[in-house]
């Protein structure tokens, strides 16, 4: 609608701490190419796991969904948004003898709540190598650890208890992020107008970017397409 | 040569070799060596130590660690020195400043006073020697300059060591208690139900650096059998409440109370069947075999219809 300038300017005012002008980066994450296959993991060793999966969960270093989409991708913005506050916790779940969900983001000094469902210990061990690296046990019915980190970093998580566990802690400086669920899809909105890196990571197909400019509140798009590597 | 000058010339060998055996003691000077290492970062950062009344100051020890530490260690201080391709474990890394023992929590930097201790007494079932011939000088001195090697050191504070309570007495409920929590805590999914290192789990341990690893054997070794990080009591009370950064040994902290952590100590030393302590006379003398724990009732109130019922 058009309005004289002096009741833009007032109508903006008001409506200023409500809604800002802000645009939204989407787009979808593929690959291309054959995937090696996941491996199925042998829990024989935890029977008290092994029970709770009909049939035996495979390794997650790669998951696909239909249509060539690439899950567990990290989408942030590396570049160009201010350093926004941390959000409430985020949790990380051991159930099964498997980490629900296989990537959690989570911005630097964001609080983490690790849970343990399961009726066997495991130990959190993330392996960081910027941020401290600790190693605390979970016996079943404990509460949860909770743990936050202060610098970016992508960490590798596992349980020396059960070596098939491996998960990851993407801690970022931005709390614009997604991780890709199955439809590979990803959503950055709250966008001011500027100048953004979007970046896209894959614990083992790596990281592409990508620059977009947001000038409003409209949707950008951009895809990533990561290629299969063989082995 | 007739006998007795042959043993008159084995006599001189075999004093200069004592000689150069006691050489550990006597330090070089930055002038007698050409430049071949180590350099930590430059400029080298004013480190310093403290343990005790001793203070050590990071640029006295260049020469010693290099004398002593860097085959091992490495130039950088990273465990990468020449002979760290044959040792297993691998040499510790300073530069991530990551280490095994400590009197503080998981994930925290050591005190310079385990660091201090570790040079002293050496890596057990490692090629970390006991280097007990320095002194206490030079040990400060070295401790200051590993401290060099990681930026952590500036930026971040050494950790607050673990409160230990005093140690209550060896009984044999304090042992039976501590079979339980060894058994409830699932520390045999790695050290086995005997200690052994032979847990479903340990053959596939591997250190943060990727490294096949073990778990310790409680019931290898004689008398002087050693932990890693000392050979007391307390020291295997510290081991499992602030476990082993950098391996697959976790810490207890949170899910131990620290009393209990005493009977879980007390157990543990009775998997090392083949040391004299006064945990194996206790199990001993109840005839070898520990009893199943009981967990006590709550303390009642005198009426015998008091809220504490029969076993839990």
């Amino acid at each position: 609608m058009r309005l004289s300038k002096p009741c833009t300017a007032v109508l903006v005012a008001a409506l200023c701490p409500v809604m800002t002008f802000a645009g939204t980066i989407s787009g979808k994450v593929t690959f291309t190419g054959t995937p090696v296959k996941q491996k199925p993991i042998d829990m024989s060793k935890e029977p008290s796991c092994a029970k709770q999966h009909a049939t035996p969960v495979t390794t997650e270093t790669v998951v696909t969904g239909a249509n060539n989409t690439l899950e567990n991708v990290v989408v942030y913005i590396s570049a160009g948004a201010d350093d926004a506050a941390a959000g409430q916790a985020v949790t990380f779940e051991q159930k099964g003898c498997q980490y629900i969900p296989h990537i959690v983001a989570l911005h630097t000094g964001q609080d983490l709540k690790v849970m343990n469902d399961d009726q066997t210990s495991h130990n959190i061990h993330p392996l960081a190598k910027v941020n401290r690296e600790w190693n605390k046990s979970q016996p079943p019915g404990s509460p949860p650890i909770e743990a936050k980190f202060d610098s970016p970093e992508f960490i590798s998580v596992k349980c020396n208890i059960h070596p098939w566990m491996h998960g990851w802690f993407a801690v970022l400086k931005t709390s614009h992020f997604a991780v890709t669920k199955d439809d590979g899809t990803f959503s950055l909105p709250n966008l001011p107008a500027g100048k953004y890196t979007v970046t896209a990571w894959h614990e083992d197909y790596g990281t592409q970017t990508a620059d977009i400019t947001i000038t409003g509140n409209e949707t950008k798009t951009t895809d990533f397409s990561f290629k299969a590597k063989a082995y | 040569m007739n006998d007795s000058k042959k043993m008159m010339s084995q006599a001189r060998v075999g004093v200069l070799s004592l000689a150069l055996v006691a050489l550990p003691a006597f330090r070089l000077s930055a002038q007698d060596a050409p430049d071949v290492g180590p350099h930590p970062p430059q400029p080298l950062p004013a480190m310093e130590s403290h343990i005790g009344n001793v203070t050590g100051h990071a640029k006295d020890a260049k020469m010693d660690y290099r004398r002593y530490c860097v085959g091992c260690h490495g130039d950088l201080g990273d465990g990468n020195g020449e002979n760290a391709v044959w040792l297993d474990p691998k040499p510790r890394d300073f530069t991530i400043a990551t280490f095994k023992c400590r009197s503080t929590p998981t994930g925290t930097l050591p005190t310079d006073e385990d660091l201090y201790n570790t040079i002293g007494r050496g890596l057990t079932n490692s090629n970390m020697p006991i280097w007990n011939t320095f002194s206490p000088q030079m040990k400060a001195d070295l401790v200051a300059y590993i401290k060099t090697f990681s930026p952590r050191w500036q930026k971040e504070k050494a950790g607050d060591p673990i409160k230990i309570p005093a140690e209550p007495p060896v009984t044999i409920e304090s042992i039976a208690h501590g079979k339980a929590l060894f058994t409830k805590l699932e520390c045999w999914k790695c050290h086995g139900p005997q200690g052994k290192g032979d847990g479903p789990s340990a053959a596939t341990l591997t250190d943060s650096k990727d490294q096949p690893i073990r778990p310790y054997n409680f019931a290898g070794g004689g008398d002087d059998s050693r932990f890693k990080c000392g050979s007391t009591n307390q020291d295997i009370y510290r081991i499992f409440m602030t476990g082993l950064d950098g391996t697959p040994m976790p810490s207890f902290m949170d899910t131990i109370q620290p009393n209990d952590a005493w009977d879980l100590v007390h157990f543990l030393r009775t998997l090392q069947v083949h040391r004299h302590s006064k945990e194996n006379d206790v199990l001993k003398a109840a005839g070898g075999k520990i009893p199943a724990y009981e967990e006590k009732a709550a303390p009642a109130s005198s009426s015998p219809s008091g809220a504490s019922g029969g076993g839990n």
